[in-house]
C-alpha cells in the first residue's frame, strides 16, 4: 500500500487539484454521482407524492391483489440495488485513476 | 409466559459475545484500536456490522408492527431506510474514510478549522446518539415488560446498559463490530424463518397470502392493508408522508454511529464495498418486514396483538373497566385471554408464537433483546469517541495529551454515557419509541447532512456557514418536534409529525446564509486539499 509520509504544503495541494488527470477524475465521478443522486431522490420522492396526492389512483390493484402503490414501493428495492451495482462497476475505473495519481505523487516525493 | 427459554437463549448470545469481547480486549489498548479496530475490518465484515448497527428494535419490532396495523403506510419506513443508503454510498462513505480520523466532526472540520465548528458538530453527534440510545433502551424495557411481565422494565434497561458497557469498555470497536455481526446474522435468520413460516401457512401461495391481506378485519370491517392511506390520511396526509420520507432518506447519511463505521475499514474501496453489502442485507431484511407484518395481521389478527392478560389478571382488569366488560368477556371466553390495549411492537414475537409455539416466541424475544444490545453498544462507542476525541482531545486539551489519557477519557465517557442513558431511559420510559427515533433522524437530516454535503461540494462554504447550518438545523428540528402532534397531541402548533420538510431546508438555508454573511478565505483555500484527499485517498489515515 502506498502511504503518504510527508506533509504536502498547501500550494502543492492546489497544484495537484489543478492537474488535468485529477480534474478528469473529479468530472467523471460527478458525471455519475450527480445524475444518479438526482434520479434516486426523484424516484423515491415520487412514491410519497403520488401516494399522498393520488391515493385513489395508487390504490388500484394491478398485479393480482397488489396495489400500484405497493408495486411502486417494491420497485424501489431493485432500483436501489441496480444503482448500487452500477456505481460499483463505474467505481473500478475511479479506483484505477485514483491509484495512478496516488502512485505518481508518492513516487515523486520519494524520488 | 415462561421466562426461562428466553433467558437461556439470550444467555447463550451473551456468552458468545463475551468470549468475543475477551478476545478483542487484547487489541483495544490504543485509541486507534479502541475507536477503529485498527482499521482492519474487511468490507464484507463491515457491511454486516453496518446492517447490525442499522437494523434496530425500531426496524424489527417497529416496522413489523406498523405493517401489521397500517399495511402499506408502515412499509414506507422500510423503503426509505433502504434507499437512504444510496446517499451514503454516493456522497459520504468514501469521502469520510479518506478525510476523517475518528469522528464525523473530523470531516466537517477538515477545512472548516475552528473550535466552534468542531464543538457544534460534537454536540449534534452527542444529541443524535443520545436520542437514539434512549429510544433503544426504552424499547428494551417495553419488550421485556410485555413478554416477561415478571421483570420490571428498569431491570431490562439496567441489564442492557451494563452488558453494553462491558462490550465497549473491554472490547472497544472490535468487540462492538463482532457483536453487531453476530446479531445481524441472528436477526436476518429470524426474519427469513418467520417469512418462510408465514408462506408455509398459506401453502406457499403468494396469491392466497396477498388476498388474505386485502381483507383483514379491523374493528369489524374488512380492510385492505395493501392500499395506502391507513396511517397517513386527511388533508395533511400527503405532507406528513413527504416530510417523513425526506427525513428517512436523508437522515441516514448524517447518523454518527453509521458514519463512524467507515473508519474501521482500510480504504475507501472497502468503505464502498461495505455499503454495498449493507444494502443487500438491509434490503433483504426490509423486504421480510412486509411478510412478517402482513403475516401478523392475517394470521395473528390485530385484536390479538398487545399485552395478553390471562385468567385472574384478566378478570381483575375487567372488573376495573366495566364499560368494556361485554367485549372483553367475549374475548376471554373465546381466546382464554384479553388484549385490552393494542401494542403493535409485539406483532413479531406474537406471530412467532402463532407459527412456532412458545419456544419460537422466546427465541424472537431473545433476538429482539440482542438487537437492542448491539445497537446500543455501537451508539455508546460513537458517543465516547466523540467526547474523548473531539471535545476532550481537540477542544479542551488543544491536541495535546497522550494515548493513555485519551483512552482513559474514552472509557470514562463510555461509563458516563452508559449511566446517563440508563438514568434517562428509566425517567423517559413513558415516551413513545418512534418519537425518539424520529428526533434522531430529523436532527441528523437537518443539522448534519447539509453541512457534510456543502463542506464536500461547495468551495466557498465557510466556518460561519457550518455553524449557522448546524445550529439552525438542530434548533429548528428540535423546536418543531416539541410543538408537533407527537409531543403536544391535538393542541399541536406545528401540524406535521416529522419536521423534516421544514427543518431540512432551514438547515440548508442557514448554512448558505451563514456562508454569504461570513465568508472565510482560509476555508476556501483548503477546499483543493479536501477534494484531492477525498477523491484520491492521498494522505488518508491508515
Amino acid at each position: 500500500m502506498l502511504v503518504q509520509h510527508r506533509q504536502i504544503a498547501p500550494e502543492e495541494w492546489n497544484a495537484l487539484a489543478a492537474e488535468p488527470e485529477f480534474r478528469e477524475l473529479v468530472a467523471a465521478r460527478r458525471r455519475f454521482v450527480i445524475p444518479a443522486t438526482l434520479f434516486f431522490i426523484v424516484y423515491y420522492l415520487a412514491l410519497p407524492v403520488s401516494v399522498g396526492f393520488a391515493p385513489q389512483f395508487m390504490s388500484r390493484a394491478v398485479l393480482g391483489p397488489l396495489t400500484l402503490a405497493y408495486c411502486f414501493a417494491l420497485s424501489q428495492f431493485p432500483m436501489a440495488w441496480i444503482l448500487m451495482a452500477a456505481y460499483l462497476w463505474r467505481a473500478r475505473r475511479f479506483d484505477l485513476d485514483a491509484a495512478r495519481i496516488r502512485h505518481r505523487e508518492t513516487h515523486e516525493i520519494k524520488g | 409466559m415462561n421466562a426461562q427459554p428466553s433467558l437461556i437463549m439470550f444467555g447463550v448470545f451473551v456468552g458468545i459475545t463475551l468470549v468475543v469481547t475477551y478476545w478483542a480486549s487484547g487489541q483495544s489498548t490504543t485509541s486507534r484500536g479502541f475507536y477503529t479496530a485498527h482499521r482492519r475490518i474487511g468490507g464484507l465484515q463491515n457491511g454486516w456490522a453496518i446492517a447490525g448497527d442499522y437494523m434496530s428494535a425500531a426496524s424489527f419490532l417497529g416496522i413489523t408492527g406498523l405493517v401489521a396495523f397500517y399495511g402499506f403506510d408502515g412499509f414506507m419506513y422500510s423503503v426509505g431506510w433502504l434507499v437512504a443508503y444510496l446517499a451514503v454510498l454516493f456522497l459520504v462513505a468514501e469521502q469520510l474514510r479518506n478525510t476523517g480520523k475518528y469522528t464525523m466532526a473530523d470531516l466537517i472540520s477538515f477545512r472548516l478549522r475552528g473550535r466552534g465548528v468542531r464543538a457544534i458538530a460534537a454536540v449534534s453527534t452527542l444529541a443524535i446518539t443520545l436520542f437514539y440510545m434512549i429510544a433503544q433502551m426504552v424499547g428494551s424495557g417495553l419488550v421485556v415488560n410485555l413478554l416477561l411481565p415478571q421483570f420490571p422494565d428498569y431491570v431490562a434497561i439496567g441489564a442492557v446498559g451494563v452488558l453494553m458497557l462491558v462490550y465497549v469498555l473491554f472490547g472497544g470497536m472490535l468487540a462492538t463490530t463482532w457483536v453487531q455481526i453476530i446479531k445481524a446474522a441472528l436477526l436476518l435468520a429470524t426474519a427469513f424463518l418467520l417469512t418462510l413460516l408465514v408462506l408455509a401457512h398459506y401453502n406457499f401461495s403468494l396469491g392466497a397470502f396477498l388476498n388474505a391481506a386485502t381483507k383483514v378485519p379491523v374493528l369489524g370491517n374488512a380492510t385492505n392493508l395493501l392500499q395506502p392511506g391507513l396511517l397517513y390520511h386527511g388533508p395533511l396526509g400527503a405532507w406528513n408522508l413527504i416530510s417523513l420520507g425526506l427525513a428517512l432518506v436523508l437522515g441516514t447519511a448524517g447518523l454518527p454511529h453509521i458514519l463512524m463505521r467507515f473508519f474501521t475499514v482500510p480504504s475507501a474501496k472497502a468503505a464502498r464495498i461495505s455499503v454495498a453489502w449493507a444494502m443487500v442485507l438491509v434490503g433483504a431484511f426490509y423486504l421480510t418486514t412486509s411478510f412478517m407484518g402482513l403475516g401478523a395481521a392475517t394470521i395473528v389478527g390485530q385484536e390479538h396483538i398487545g399485552k395478553r392478560m390471562y385468567a385472574g389478571q384478566a378478570i381483575q382488569y375487567i372488573a376495573h373497566h366495566p364499560e368494556e366488560q361485554q367485549k372483553l368477556d367475549n374475548q376471554l371466553a373465546h381466546d382464554g385471554y384479553i388484549v385490552p390495549v393494542a401494542n403493535n411492537n409485539l406483532a413479531a414475537p406474537l406471530l412467532a408464537g402463532n407459527l412456532g409455539g412458545p419456544l419460537l416466541t422466546a427465541f424472537v424475544a431473545a433476538v429482539a433483546f440482542a438487537t437492542i444490545l448491539a445497537v446500543v453498544a455501537g451508539l455508546t462507542i460513537t458517543a465516547s469517541s466523540t467526547f474523548a476525541h473531539d471535545i476532550w482531545f481537540n477542544l479542551i486539551r488543544n491536541g495535546k495529551g497522550d494515548e493513555t489519557e485519551q483512552l482513559f477519557v474514552a472509557r470514562a465517557t463510555a461509563i458516563i454515557v452508559g449511566a446517563l442513558s440508563i438514568a434517562l431511559s428509566v425517567v423517559l420510559r413513558g415516551f413513545n419509541v418512534a418519537f425518539l427515533v424520529g428526533l434522531a433522524f430529523a436532527v441528523a437530516a437537518s443539522a448534519n447532512v447539509p453541512v457534510i454535503l456543502l463542506s464536500l461540494w461547495w468551495r466557498r462554504f465557510s466556518r460561519g456557514g457550518a455553524i449557522a447550518g448546524m445550529v439552525s438545523g438542530l434548533v429548528s428540528s428540535l423546536a418543531l418536534i416539541a410543538i408537533s402532534p407527537v409531543a403536544m397531541g391535538s393542541h399541536a402548533i406545528f401540524p406535521l409529525d416529522n419536521p423534516g420538510l421544514i427543518s431540512i431546508p432551514i438547515g440548508l438555508l442557514g448554512a448558505i446564509v451563514g456562508t454569504l454573511v461570513a465568508p472565510d478565505r482560509s476555508s476556501e483555500q483548503m477546499f483543493d486539499q479536501l477534494q484531492v484527499r477525498a477523491t484520491t485517498g492521498l494522505g488518508a489515515e491508515v
